[in-house]
């Protein structure tokens, strides 16, 4: 008996070294399913329900994932920026235009910052905002539907990174610029980049009734780089803050070049001075050339507006609307803490995290104790507007969130770890390693005057060994931490979908209670919508038949189809006359050059096939519907060029 | 004018069975594991209607894969129902201003034959229904006897039917004519107490 337990102790003892690493300086930490219930925390017994919705991001796949926590479960991968043979999204005919640009088509984007909208400082759950980098692109995804509803895409911007996030009645959701470039766009030399570049920061405005986006104005601002932003809430409600790098101006070899100065900036903006520089009239028209799509859940379609105008204000020409606040090493997080009073920012190449007073800014600013200028914009002077640092934190900062209990949670990419500190004595309270190499934190409700403090997700770039193997390309990563105790404990380990830069959180009841479960059939006002099976017709146009279907448990209607001609160009309009929760159909035809359609109940969507052979062709349900789900399909005869076969179709009859 | 107590209460009674018009006569539901929300349908003096939005189109898709014929959107009960209770309605106001308590007890007993006539023409019904099936219902169960297996929901209670759990209860509409007979009975028992055959009055 004695040698089991010194066993156990032993291995205990070993387990506690192999955990620990390099952390051990900070005593024992509690880890892994040994010395704790973690397996239970996150244990969510089937047909239960999650905490917590998590919307993380998908970086390079363009879309955005929908997890449950605690459990770490997958719901759903929303297609966002690119298309998604499995939704239609952007293959059928309703959802292509979404994805329009003033570049034509652009099937594919970088998925970087999802926020939700909020209420008074509080997440209102009603629409997750996300952006796009590549192609500066800011979606809406609707939360009654977790379906993208609308696309704008931002002028004057390149890299549109330090995005979207919103003011905290939804007011505005703002987006800033990676790259400067030169505004308007012109034929220049790239070495003629300093003064000739500049950065527009881009304010939306969002309907609060609908959700609408609104490119409201921008602000043109110096050639930086423009990393990451938040909104000031409580007292600093009317300001955001932006983190910059490259203020050196450089451009080439950027990895050496944007790092020479010892101090970028935070931008502070003030979009309430904004606002009364355009009631005055301070806005200047210029210009632009950008695509605004909007989807319709009544008509199911969506449509691609090209604007050609956007109101523009110069930071250098107008004083009081933007302040900068030299920050260590380029800073990467810019966050906000729940009371709106301190602004952190991440230098990435610095081991101290700098944190700034937004009162002392004001005095600052009142008191007209500048330290000299950039293109105008008065620079604060450091220790005027500092309200302490972080002191060797650890290596690489990137991002802070806060838990609402006065505590503060920065990852660390470098030293691959969340640090837990607390604010006001900027004193370090714990950490935990990270497997490998976190990028963002997010604790649900993070970015709002009230977090729901009970977990922190850590968004790895690296996995390297953490799951079995899939090839070269392993899987991305999120880790789960509880947070309710004074030591964080981490809980879980899950894989995500693309790369995860960042995500949003909210408590699952808030939502939940809004997801539709059906579109109503009489609500459906797609121009080839039929209502029941007697409206099904097919009509030719010259060489263009349109198909008016339906499709109920399980059958189309109709299913035998004959009089279509080689050289056509068949649309199959199917409308789902289902009204039962989960029921969707999708149908499919042998050589459509598209994807299949997959319709919810009440909806219409439409794909196109031009038949090339005479013959005769199948299509069927690609959504398992029902028991005679196997039976639902269809034919196509189709018929040489010339044919004078006229159109019929049919269901059921001998 | 005032009314006797026992004519009071025929009144009341009169007008409680007008209950039908405002409530469900009957419920049927269908519970199954893929319907975490049952499927319904109120039954209505004048209609048939949707427990939750959809209920009866969806009863009906799950219905004609054996074969059962879809819900109708009208029945002649729905007319005659409808009739029959106002008019019976307007007797028994009639009757408790005008008449004494033998007529209450003539009410009741007319009302109760209407009653069992009318449950028994939902069992006829539902009989039709759960047995009158297509010839080519895409699936065909038989009894363990070898009959054609029918649908019948229950006429009152809880029965398995394939993977559904069939629940028939009676609502708050039967309840207002439960009611409403049961007050008839009690105002003719309060009359005959009250009201000795030398007809004394108050």
């Amino acid at each position: 008996m004695k040698k089991i337990i010194h066993f156990i102790t032993a291995f205990a003892f070993f387990a506690m070294l192999l955990s620990c690493g390099k952390n051990s300086q900070n005593g024992t930490k509690k880890q892994g399913a040994l010395s704790s219930n973690a397996a239970e925390k996150v244990y969510v017994a089937p047909g239960e329900y999650d905490e917590f919705y998590a919307f993380i991001s998908g970086g390079f796949s363009g879309q955005l994932a929908v997890y449950g926590l605690p459990s770490g479960r997958l719901f759903k991968v929303i297609p966002v920026f690119s298309q998604d043979a499995e939704k239609a999204w952007g293959y059928n005919e309703e959802t292509k235009p979404m994805l329009n640009t003033s570049h034509g088509f652009v099937p594919w984007d970088d998925l970087h910052h999802p926020d939700i909208s909020q209420t008074n400082g509080l997440l209102d759950g009603r629409w997750v905002f996300v952006n796009g980098n590549n192609t500066p692109r800011i979606a809406k995804i609707d939360l009654t539907t977790f379906e993208t509803t609308e696309i704008i895409e931002l002028p004057n911007s390149a890299g549109n990174h330090s995005s979207s996030f919103v003011t905290e009645n939804t007011e505005y959701v703002v987006a800033g610029t990676r790259f400067s470039v030169p505004i308007p766009q012109k034929d220049i030399p790239i070495k003629d980049y300093k003064g000739n570049f500049k950065g527009a920061l881009s304010f939306i405005a969002i309907d609060p009734e609908d959700g609408g986006m609104d490119l409201k104005f921008q602000i043109m601002m110096p050639g930086f780089d423009y990393d990451l932003a938040h909104p000031g809430r409580g007292a600093s409600h009317g300001w955001f803050f932006f983190s910059t790098y490259n203020t050196e101006e450089a451009s080439t070899l950027m990895e050496v070049n944007a790092s020479q100065n010892d101090k970028d900036f935070i931008a502070a903006v003030n979009w309430k001075k904004a606002e009364e520089y355009i009631s005055a009239g301070k806005g200047k028209k210029m210009p632009a050339q950008y695509a605004h799509n909007v989807y319709n859940d009544q008509t199911h379609m969506a449509t691609s507006t090209i604007k050609d105008e956007v109101l523009m204000l110069d930071a250098s020409e107008l004083p009081g609307l933007v302040y900068l606040l030299p920050t260590p090493k380029s800073p990467h997080g810019c966050d906000v803490d729940p009371s709106g009073q301190y602004i952190v920012g991440s230098g990435k190449l610095s081991a101290n995290l700098t944190v700034h007073s937004f009162q002392k800014m004001l005095a600052a600013i009142e008191a007209k104790n500048f330290d000299g200028e950039a293109y105008g914009i008065p620079i604060l002077k450091f220790d005027d507007v500092l309200a302490g640092v972080v002191d060797q934190a650890g290596l690489g900062p990137l991002h802070t969130e806060f838990d609402g209990k006065g505590n503060a949670y920065t990852s660390f990419f470098i030293s691959s770890e969340v640090v837990k500190w607390k604010l006001g004595t900027w004193e370090v309270l714990d950490r935990q390693p990270c497997y490998y190499s976190v990028g963002h934190l997010m604790i649900p409700g993070g970015n709002s005057r009230e977090p729901f403090g009970q977990y922190v997700v850590a968004m790895n770039k690296i996995t390297k060994d953490r799951y079995l193997p899939t090839g070269p390309e392993v899987t991305q990563s999120a880790q789960l931490y509880d947070i309710s105790g004074d030591k964080m404990e981490l809980l879980l380990d899950f894989p995500t979908v693309g790369e995860p830069h960042y995500a949003a959180g909210i408590r699952a009841d808030i939502v939940m209670k809004n997801s539709r479960k059906i579109f109503k059939l009489e609500e459906n006002d797609h121009p080839f919508a039929i209502k029941s099976e007697s409206e099904t017709k097919v009509v030719r146009d010259g060489n263009v038949v349109h198909v008016y279907m339906s499709t109920i448990r399980s059958h189309f209607s109709p299913d035998n189809i004959e009089g279509i001609k080689v050289g056509d160009k068949v649309y199959f309009h199917v409308t789902n006359l289902e009204q039962d929760y989960d029921v969707p159909h999708g149908i499919s035809m042998i050589g459509a050059n598209t994807s299949e359609l997959l319709i919810m109940p009440g909806q219409t969507e439409t794909f196109l096939w031009e038949p090339k052979e005479v013959g005769v062709w199948p299509f069927y349900c690609t959504d398992f519907c029902s028991a005679l789900h196997q039976e639902m399909q269809g034919y196509v005869r189709v018929s040489p060029a010339g044919s004078a076969l006229p159109l019929s179709w049919s269901l059921g009859e001998d | 004018m005032k009314l006797k107590k026992s004519n009071s209460i025929m009144l009341l009674a009169s007008v409680s069975i007008l209950g039908l018009f405002l409530f469900p006569l009957w419920n049927i539901t269908l519970e199954a594991p893929q319907y975490p929300i049952p499927l319904g349908m109120d039954i209505y003096i004048n209609d048939f209607a949707d427990a939750n939005p959809h209920d009866i189109k969806n009863i009906n898709l799950m219905n004609h894969y054996v074969g059962m014929k879809y819900i109708p959107e009208s029945i002649p009960e729905f007319k005659i129902f409808p009739a029959v209770i106002i008019v019976m309605s307007i007797i028994g106001l009639f009757l408790s201003f005008k008449a004494n308590h033998k007529w209450f007890l003539s009410w009741f007993v007319v009302m109760l034959v209407l009653a069992v006539a009318g449950i028994y023409d939902f069992y006829l019904w539902e009989h039709d229904y759960g047995h009158n099936l297509d010839p080519k219902a895409i699936m065909k169960f038989t009894n363990p006897d070898g009959s054609i297996m029918g649908f019948q929901p229950p006429l009152f209670g809880s029965k398995d039917i394939l993977n559904f759990r069939a629940h028939s209860y009676p609502q708050l509409g039967a309840y207002f004519l439960a009611f409403g007979m049961f007050l008839s009975l009690v105002a003719f028992w309060i009359g005959k107490k009250t009201n000795p055959k030398t007809n004394e009055s108050h």
